[in-house]
């Protein structure tokens, strides 16, 4: 019976060390991949590097054109699928409350928020490029990626709805002010940080797609002027440079470059977030 | 009056900005399979499905070779990843300290954030040449494939596999060690089993990111249109047959492509389907507890 419970015992405190073991190479698989990556491409990046476009098909030169393609794109993609989705979110907690149609949304999200990259960027070329005769260009591009975003920023601005406290919206109306009265004064106001965190989700994941873009961006070298110029965001730049063999010390590069953006983006949210909760929580 | 005319514009407006989902879900649906169809009807659904050759110069289309190598690259990806991520997800709610928390969270975060064409870039300058080294052949294989795709589904199934141990009740926690149980019998046959329904979906979801994933399986997989038989050997999966092929694709073979494309979306379909299933049964079980 002793030797029993010795058994238990130990294999209690053998799972301990596994479970800690887990945790520590998670840990460690980022810092592998991140610490490669910057490593072999911190030497390389400078500011001719960040400020001029590249030459001879990206063997030297640099990655200016792609930093505007990323940044115009993303943010065309955001400007579109903002508004949709924070009305949506919206309309959805504030107003249709449980009923068939608030599960047949819920399915739609759910199923854009998981449907492949590659599809979205199927139906950018079949519609936006080609049946909307909008061509290989920014706002193709910029129209897909915002498909994409809807269901993130929809998802996360719900969220934020949803923690405004009930005191809030029952006060404004108690004081005869309208539901969109309150909306707008009361409890946008109130959840906009957590909108904002979802805003900035969408853009990360916009900034990293490549599957979407592929076939609705074009390709081309130039910075794009108006959004109706191809470009080649960071990713796809990438993409081409690594799977093409051209220049293994600006593909490092590169991918510091799109590295630093997407943590950046990261730890910029957390800060927001975590700053916003401790003002909330002294109040 | 005026207010009650307001109030109902506002919101007949705002029904139909949500109206756009659905609307954006039947376009993309419709669009692909308009574009995907003739393809099918041409070749045949038997012929396309089964098919073994992909020959687009003899207008030759049969995708079972990849919908193959798909289903193989998800479960070597699968296995690799739900003891760690699970693990990971039971250490974070169990076992770590608040330093180890606040180093995960970000951590988990920065997976999630990291590109596809980053993964793929890393497994080609590293994971490659080390399977080239140690074991021969080119190193684009299956396996180096599954590593990078358990590596980004690590993220997903983590945090929604917490979520659903962090909302069993501390009540059972309680009462299993009140009882006597050491932590890791409360874990494994308390938590894990409450948990169950929310762990399984977390893996759904994993799945389905498995097989959506294009740009890292492109750049390490070797895309050659075979079944696999071992780790070792190059693979094309559904989505990188769409994403290499789509740049010079013109006529049956552009069809064809959206036809890949059909297959794909039925797949993450029923995966979103059953997910979603078992959240509204684990729902209404636990309401049935109550």
């Amino acid at each position: 019976m002793s030797n029993n419970l010795e058994t238990v015992n130990r294999s209690d405190n053998m799972m301990k060390y596994v479970f800690w073991g887990l945790g520590i190479i998670t840990i460690l698989i980022l810092i592998v991949i991140i610490g490669y990556i910057l490593i072999n491409g911190v030497p390389h990046i400078n500011w001719e590097f960040l400020t001029t476009a590249p030459k001879d098909s990206g063997a030297s030169g640099g990655i200016y054109p792609m930093i505007i393609s990323t940044i115009y794109v993303t943010f065309i993609a955001v400007l579109i699928a903002t508004p949709i989705a924070v009305l949506s979110a919206v309309y959805l907690y504030e107003y249709a409350g449980d009923n068939l149609f608030v599960h047949l949304i819920r399915f739609c999200t759910e199923t854009l928020a998981s449907l492949p990259s590659i599809i979205y960027g199927l139906f950018g070329l079949a519609f936006f490029v080609e049946f909307m005769h909008l061509g290989w260009c920014v706002l193709s591009a910029s129209l897909t990626l915002a498909l994409m975003a809807i269901p993130t920023i929809m998802r996360t601005s719900q969220n934020a709805l949803e923690a405004v406290p009930p005191a809030y919206r029952e006060g404004s109306l108690g004081l005869g002010a309208t539901r969109w009265q309150t909306i707008v004064n009361v409890i946008l106001p109130a959840a906009i940080p957590g909108i904002v965190t979802g805003i900035i989700l969408g853009m990360a994941r916009a900034i990293e797609e490549t599957a979407a873009i592929m076939y609705t961006v074009g390709s081309s070298i130039a910075a794009p002027v108006t959004v109706f110029d191809p470009a080649r965001p960071l990713p796809l730049h990438l993409y081409m440079l690594a799977t093409e063999g051209i220049s293994l010390e600006n593909t490092f590069a590169t991918a510091t470059v799109l590295i630093v953006m997407i943590l950046g983006i990261t730890f910029i949210t957390n800060y927001i977030v975590d700053r916003y909760q401790k003002k909330m929580m002294g109040e | 009056m005026n207010k009650h005319l307001e109030e109902y514009i506002v919101e007949k407006s705002l029904l139909i900005v949500t109206v756009i989902s659905i609307i954006i879900i039947l376009l993309i649906i419709g669009f692909i399979f308009i574009e995907g169809m003739p393809a099918i009807q041409e070749v045949g659904l038997i012929d396309f499905v089964f098919g073994m050759e992909w020959s687009p110069s003899n207008d030759i289309y049969g995708i079972f070779p990849m919908i193959i190598g798909t289903i193989e690259m998800m479960i070597v990806s699968l296995v690799i990843a739900i003891p760690l991520s699970v693990g990971c997800s039971i250490f974070m709610t169990e076992y770590a300290n608040t330093t180890m928390n606040k180093i995960l969270k970000p951590t988990i975060q920065s997976l999630a954030g990291i590109p596809s064409v980053i993964y793929g870039f890393f497994g080609l300058v590293v994971l490659v040449p080390f399977v080239r080294d140690t074991f021969g052949g080119t190193g684009y294989s299956l396996i180096v494939a599954s590593v990078i795709l358990a590596i980004m589904i690590l993220p997903t199934i983590i945090s929604v596999s917490q979520d659903a141990l962090l909302a069993v009740p501390s009540t059972y926690k309680e009462a299993s060690l009140g009882l006597g149980a050491t932590k890791w019998q409360t874990i494994y046959k308390v938590i894990l089993p409450s948990a169950a329904p929310g762990v399984i979906t977390a893996i759904i979801l994993g799945m389905g990111r498995a097989i959506g994933e294009t740009m890292a399986v492109i750049m390490v997989a070797g895309n050659v249109v075979q079944i696999p038989g071992s780790l070792l050997e190059p693979l094309r999966v559904l989505t990188s047959n769409i994403a290499i092929e789509m740049g010079y694709a013109i006529g049956l073979h552009y069809n064809a492509l959206f036809a890949t494309g059909i297959v794909l979306l039925i797949v993450i379909m029923i995966l979103v389907l059953i997910a979603d299933y078992i959240g509204y049964k684990s729902r209404v079980q636990g309401s049935g507890d109550l």
